[in-house]
């Protein structure tokens, strides 16, 4: 069955930049030297980001979106409250995304990420990688299922925690839809105090990497469900300053 | 067909275990995807004049960034975009080296498109970075520069930060500074 996709020929929406974080927000203070400090140059649209990379489903594996098995000796399991992630990806015009590349990444159940520049002194979970990845169906819906990464301090402030999250990676069909962020969990009392999340100045938009308890779609007796949607930017006539032609 | 506008989901920092997810064999994560997303660009059936892109991303304080992950995106040599996975994706991803900062891509030279000069897209994201950044590198020596529609919209002095260094036969080297008198032109696009 083809799969629908959206026409070219608009432009996408201009990304909200006051929604988004800001690049320069010293209570974060890795953005201090790394926030580029001259305005981006507003440029219209070219078929450089209007295309994007095309991923097949024959790259996964059968465990590439289950991070409770995936890194497991034979017969073992990660060790944390299991959990299945799921959700759709969207544009901005409320249509699905179907063919979405999805890549997460997260800390295992005591905050500790496998990574050779990780110094939390909490354990590594031998059966645990922290890395899972999907494509969306049709309808734009992925799922995955995981343990539910902890919290855990991080050198920022002298006390400073990460609300318990995981990193998402997403490819849209256009490159300029590219996005990278963070999924955080329904009533995480870490989440209003964190520098990263705080860069965000809109209550509303830190709401919507804010995933809800779904217990529509729990596994009874299993594992519970947390649902996430993801909003790629959409297409439409909306003019580019007014240099546009023929909109 | 009216429908309500929904706003993106706003950006995170990719943070420094990005290679968790994105690039796991490189964080010694091996055995659970054959390899790594972006790591070749490349086939025996792949068009064009191969080249070596190398660079570092620089901070403000020109230390280079050892926690960056690059991505490009190109056109082939004929400047059409893949939409199948054929010869050439376009697409690589390459993460910083975790001592020195360096990274390095094996690819084509692509083909102008757009009506502009030929260039290839990066995407740079990073710990610090809120909203990951889009540049572009051009190449030295096309005609087609001066009219090319994104560089007319840079002003003369910072047009040098997108345009390539050709170090050595085929091999371009494109430095990305974040900040600083020779801060790389980033795009909202």
């Amino acid at each position: 069955m083809p799969r629908w996709r959206p026409r070219v020929a608009d432009p996408l929406y201009p990304r909200d930049r006051n929604w988004n974080p800001a690049a320069h927000f010293p209570e974060y203070k890795s953005s201090i030297l790394r926030s580029p400090q001259k305005p981006l140059v507003k440029a219209p649209p070219s078929p450089s980001e209007d295309h994007g990379p095309v991923f097949g489903h024959d790259m996964l594996g059968p465990l590439d979106n289950d991070l409770i098995r995936n890194f497991a000796a034979p017969g073992e399991m990660a060790i944390g409250p299991r959990m299945i992630v799921h959700g759709r990806v969207w544009d901005e015009n409320a249509r699905p995304v179907p063919g979405a590349l999805i890549e997460v990444w997260q800390a295992n159940a005591g905050g500790r990420y496998r990574h050779a520049k990780e110094g939390y002194l909490a354990p590594l979970d031998p059966n645990f990688s922290g890395c899972g990845r999907m494509i969306t169906d049709d309808d734009g819906t992925y799922r995955f299922t995981t343990v539910q990464p902890g919290p855990y301090p991080w050198p920022n402030g002298p006390n400073s925690w990460r609300p318990a999250h995981i990193h998402f990676s997403v490819f849209g069909h256009s490159f300029a839809q590219r996005l990278i962020t963070q999924m955080y969990f329904e009533g995480d009392p870490l989440i209003p105090l964190c520098p990263i999340v705080r860069a965000i100045s809109d209550s509303a938009a830190i709401a919507q990497l804010t995933a809800r308890l779904d217990m529509d779609a729990t596994a009874p007796m299993d594992a519970l469900a947390y649902r996430f949607d993801i909003i790629l930017r959409g297409r439409g006539s909306t003019p580019f300053g007014n240099r546009m032609e023929g909109n | 067909m009216t429908t309500k506008r929904l706003k993106e989901s706003p950006s995170q920092t990719a943070g420094p275990y990005v290679h968790i997810g994105c690039t796991p064999n490189f964080a010694g994560i091996t055995g659970v995807y054959a390899s790594d997303p972006g790591a070749t660009m490349l086939t025996d059936s792949t068009e064009g004049e191969r080249i070596t892109v190398t660079g570092t991303v620089y901070d403000g304080e020109d230390a280079p960034l050892t926690d960056a992950l690059i991505e490009i995106w190109q056109a082939d040599a004929a400047g059409h975009f893949s939409t199948t996975n054929t010869g050439f994706t376009g697409w690589g991803r390459c993460p910083a080296d975790q001592d020195t900062g360096a990274w390095r891509f094996e690819t084509i030279r692509p083909g102008a498109t757009g009506g502009g000069a030929a260039h290839i897209t990066f995407w740079i994201v990073a710990r610090g970075i809120n909203v990951g950044l889009h540049t572009r590198m051009y190449f030295p020596d096309e005609p087609k520069l001066p009219s090319d529609p994104w560089l007319s919209l840079v002003e003369d002095t910072r047009r040098d930060t997108l345009i390539t260094k050709q170090v050595a036969d085929g091999h371009f080297q494109f430095n990305i500074h974040l900040q600083g008198p020779n801060e790389t032109v980033f795009f909202d696009a």
